[in-house]
C-alpha cells in the first residue's frame, strides 16, 4: 500500500508539533501541591503565585489543591513516581517520618541564621528533625476558642471562660436559657482533627502524650482527664453530638450559622466567620480567646499546627522551587494573607501589638498561643500512632469504652 | 494464516495488559512475602509472616466481615429493587419512556458525586433526610448517620444501592423484551396466578442475564472503596472499614508495603473465588433448558 500525500504530511506536521513542544519546554514548570482548606485559601495561593510569576515569567507553575486529610498520603505517593511535586505543603507533624524516609530534601544550609532568629519559634518544629531543615515554615497556627459574642451576653456572662470547668459552667447556662441547644461544637471525627481538639486538653490538664523514654504516656493523668472532660460535656448534653463527625469545616459551619456558642478552630475561620456575610450568619459576633488551661496545671492549652513548604526529594528543579517558596514565606505576601493564617515573622507580631486593629483579640490569642506552643509525638510512625489513639477517643466519646479503658488499651497497643 | 493474523492483532492487547496489570500483580505478589516498607526499602523476605499476621489480626477480620455485610446487603437490595423496579416499567404505564430514561441518571452520576451529594444529605445539623424525617414526625432530632457506627454501614449501603439498582433494571428491563409475550397470555387463559406466570414464564429468560449481574457486581461491590472513602473514610470507629480502605491505610498511610500487599493478594484470592462463580454462571447460560 503506497503512503498518500496527506498521510506524509500528516507526519511531518506531527513532527513539527513535537519538535516545537520540545523547545517550548525550555520553561521551568513546577508542581507545587496545596491544601484546599483552613490555612491559605486557594484563592490567596493562587494570588501568591500570580504575583510571583508576574517576577518570574520564565517559571510555569502547576498548582494542585487536596483536602488536608489527603495531603500526607499524595505526598508520600508522589515520592515514588518520576514525575512528582517541585513543592508540597507539609504539616508540622510529619517531618520526622519524611525525614526518616527521605521524602524531603535535605535543605539546611539554605536557611541562614538571620531568617531563623527572625521566624516564631514554634514555626522551627514544622521543619527540623534531628537538627536538620526540610522545608521553610510558612505559617504556624494554633486552635484558640471561638465564641458568640451575642450569645454570651443573653445569658449575662461578662467575660470568655478561662478554664475548662468555667466553659462547662458557662456552656451549661446559655443551655438552660435556651439560647441554644448544644452550645459547643467540635472537630471530634476519626481524623489528625479530634487529635489536635485532644492534645488542646491535655496540654491544659498538664498530660502528656509520651514520656521521656518515647513509651506512651496519655493514659494517665492528665491525658485520661482531658477525655474524660470530653466525654462529660457529651453526657451533660452541651457539647453537640454530631461533633464526632464533624471536621473543621463543619465546626465552621455550625459556629457561622449561630448554632454554637463555643467552637475550637484555626485561625481561618476567624476571618470567614466575623467579616463575611457570604460565609457567616453571626457578622460581627465573634470573639476569639486562647483556649483555657486548668487551674493548678496549665494557663492554656494550644496544639502547634504550623506548616511547612518542602521540596520533595524526587524533584528536578529545586533551586527552581526554593525560590518559588522563599517567596511564599516572605515577610510582605505573609503579612498580606494574616487574615488566612498567623505570620512566621516575629516582626509581624511587633508591629501588630502597636496598631490598633479590629482583630485584636484574634492578634491576643496568637501572641498568648505562640508562647506555649505544645507538640505532638516527633516520630517517624506518627500516622500509626495517632490512628490508634483517634479510635481509642473515638471509643470513649461513643460510649464503647471508658477514658480509661480506651486510652489503656491504645498506650498497650502502641508499646509494641 | 487466518489464525496467525488474529493472534498477531491481539498482541498489542496482552503486552498493554501483561504490563499494566501482569507485572504490578507479580510485585505485588512478590512484595507480600517480604517487609518492605513504601519510601526505598526494599525489605527482607519474611515468607508467610505478613499473612499469618493478618489472620491473627482484628482488624483485618473486621475489615473482611465490613466487606462481606456491605456485599450481601447492598448486591440483594438492588437484585430485589432492580427487578421490581423493572418488572413495573415493563408494564403499560403513563410517562413509562420518561420513566425509564430517568433510570439512566443514577447509573451516569459518578460514584464520588454520588457520594459527595449524599453527604449532604446526610449532613446531621442541615440534611435534607433529617430534614424530612423530623418534619414527617418520624424522628425527634437530627441524627447522626455517618457519625454512628451502628447506622454508618447502613447509610453508605443505601447510597450506593440508590445508584446500582438502575443497572438491574435495566438488565432486567432488557431481558423482559425477551420473554414470548403469547406464552404469558396462554398462561394467564389457562388460569396461572401472576405469581406463577412470573416464575414460570418470565423468570426463566430472565434468570441467566441477572444471575451475571449479580455475580459481576458482587465482584465489585467487594472491592468497595471510593463512596466509602468520600462519605466516611472508614470511619466511625472504623465501622466502615472495608479491606480494600485497610489495604490503602496500611500500605500508603503507615507504608507498610509487604502487609499491604498480603492483603490486597488475599483480597485477591476471595475475589478469585467469585470469579469462579462467574464462569460457572456464563457457562450455565450455554446449556440449553
Amino acid at each position: 500500500m503506497k503512503p498518500t500525500r496527506s498521510l506524509i504530511a500528516a507526519a511531518l506536521g506531527l513532527t513539527a508539533a513535537v519538535a516545537f513542544s520540545v523547545v517550548a519546554e525550555a520553561k521551568t514548570t513546577l508542581n507545587a501541591l496545596f491544601m484546599a482548606q483552613a490555612g491559605y485559601s486557594e484563592s490567596d495561593v493562587r494570588a501568591m503565585t500570580d504575583a510571583y510569576l508576574k517576577n518570574h515569567p520564565d517559571v510555569s507553575i502547576k498548582l494542585e489543591f487536596v483536602p488536608y486529610e489527603q495531603l500526607h498520603d499524595k505526598i508520600t505517593l508522589a515520592a515514588g513516581s518520576g514525575q512528582g511535586y517541585d513543592t508540597v505543603l507539609y504539616d508540622v507533624i510529619w517531618p520526622a517520618e519524611f525525614a526518616e524516609n527521605n521524602i524531603l530534601a535535605d535543605v539546611t544550609s539554605k536557611i541562614d541564621p538571620a531568617t531563623k532568629s527572625a521566624v516564631e519559634d514554634g514555626a522551627w518544629t514544622t521543619v527540623y528533625y534531628k537538627d536538620k531543615a526540610y522545608g521553610m515554615p510558612w505559617s504556624v497556627d494554633s486552635k484558640y476558642l471561638f465564641y458568640n459574642k451575642e450569645m454570651l451576653q443573653k445569658a449575662g456572662i461578662a467575660n470568655p471562660p478561662k478554664t475548662w470547668d468555667e466553659l462547662l459552667v458557662d456552656a451549661k447556662i446559655i443551655k438552660q436559657k435556651g439560647i441554644v441547644e448544644y452550645p459547643i461544637v467540635w472537630s471530634w471525627s476519626q481524623a489528625e482533627a479530634v487529635i489536635c481538639d485532644y492534645a488542646i486538653l491535655l496540654q491544659a490538664y498538664g498530660g502528656k502524650f509520651l514520656d521521656e523514654n518515647g513509651k506512651p504516656a496519655f493514659n494517665k493523668g492528665g491525658g485520661v482527664d482531658a477525655l474524660k472532660y470530653m466525654v462529660r460535656t457529651l453526657k451533660e448534653g452541651v457539647t453537640n453530638p454530631h461533633s464526632t463527625e464533624d471536621l473543621e469545616e463543619d465546626v465552621r459551619g455550625v459556629f457561622s450559622s449561630g448554632k454554637a456558642a463555643f467552637a475550637l478552630n484555626w485561625t481561618y475561620m476567624y476571618g470567614m466567620a466575623n467579616t463575611n456575610p457570604k460565609e457567616s450568619q453571626i457578622v460581627g459576633k465573634v470573639g476569639v480567646v486562647a483556649p483555657p488551661g486548668v487551674d493548678g496545671k496549665s494557663p492554656i492549652g494550644t496544639v502547634n499546627g504550623a506548616m511547612g513548604l518542602g521540596i520533595p526529594t524526587s524533584s528536578q528543579n529545586k533551586d527552581a522551587a526554593w525560590d518559588y517558596i522563599k517567596f511564599l514565606a516572605s515577610p510582605e505576601i505573609e503579612a498580606k494573607y494574616a487574615a488566612s493564617s498567623p505570620p512566621i515573622w516575629k516582626s509581624f507580631y511587633e508591629e501588630a501589638a502597636k496598631q490598633t486593629r479590629p482583630d485584636a483579640d484574634l492578634m491576643a490569642a496568637e501572641a498568648a498561643s505562640f508562647n506555649a506552643l505544645s507538640n505532638r509525638p516527633q516520630v517517624p510512625d506518627y500516622q500509626q500512632f495517632s490512628a490508634r489513639l483517634q479510635q481509642a477517643i473515638q471509643q470513649a466519646l461513643l460510649g464503647k469504652a471508658t477514658p480509661e479503658d480506651a486510652l489503656n488499651a491504645a498506650a498497650a497497643d502502641l508499646s509494641n | 494464516m487466518e489464525s496467525r493474523g488474529r493472534l498477531l492483532l491481539l498482541l498489542p492487547l496482552v503486552v498493554v495488559l501483561l504490563a499494566v496489570i501482569g507485572w504490578p500483580l507479580l510485585d505485588t505478589f512478590w512484595l507480600s512475602f517480604t517487609d518492605a516498607r513504601l519510601g526505598g526499602q526494599t525489605g527482607t523476605f519474611v515468607w508467610f509472616d505478613n499473612y499469618l499476621h493478618a489472620f491473627r489480626a482484628p482488624a483485618f477480620r473486621r475489615a473482611l466481615f465490613v466487606t462481606v455485610v456491605f456485599t450481601v446487603c447492598t448486591v440483594a437490595a438492588e437484585m430485589l429493587i432492580g427487578l421490581g423496579v423493572g418488572l413495573l416499567l415493563n408494564m403499560d404505564l403513563k410517562g413509562q419512556k420518561f420513566m425509564r430514561g430517568l433510570l439512566i441518571v443514577p447509573w451516569a452520576l459518578p460514584t464520588v458525586v454520588n457520594a459527595m451529594c449524599w453527604r449532604v444529605i446526610y449532613n446531621p445539623d442541615f440534611g435534607a433526610l433529617d430534614a424530612f424525617l423530623q418534619q414527617t414526625g418520624l424522628i425527634g432530632t437530627y441524627q447522626s448517620w455517618l457519625g454512628d457506627p451502628d447506622t454508618a454501614l447502613i447509610a453508605i449501603g443505601v447510597a450506593d444501592v440508590w445508584k446500582t439498582f438502575t443497572l438491574v433494571a435495566m438488565i432486567t428491563l432488557a431481558g423482559l423484551q425477551a420473554v414470548p409475550q403469547e406464552l404469558r397470555e396462554a398462561a394467564a387463559i389457562d388460569g396461572a396466578g401472576p405469581f406463577k406466570r412470573f416464575c414460570v414464564v418470565t423468570l426463566p429468560v430472565i434468570l441467566p442475564p441477572l444471575t451475571i449481574a449479580c455475580v459481576l457486581r458482587t465482584i465489585e461491590a467487594f472491592k468497595v472503596f471510593d463512596i466509602i472513602w468520600v462519605m466516611t473514610r472508614g470511619g466511625p470507629l472504623d465501622s466502615t472499614k472495608s479491606l480494600s480502605i485497610l489495604v490503602y491505610q496500611e500500605a500508603f498511610s503507615f507504608r507498610h508495603a509487604g502487609y499491604g500487599a498480603s492483603l490486597a493478594m488475599l483480597s485477591v484470592a476471595i475475589t478469585m473465588l467469585l470469579i469462579g462463580a462467574y464462569s460457572r454462571a456464563v457457562r450455565m447460560q450455554g446449556v440449553p433448558r
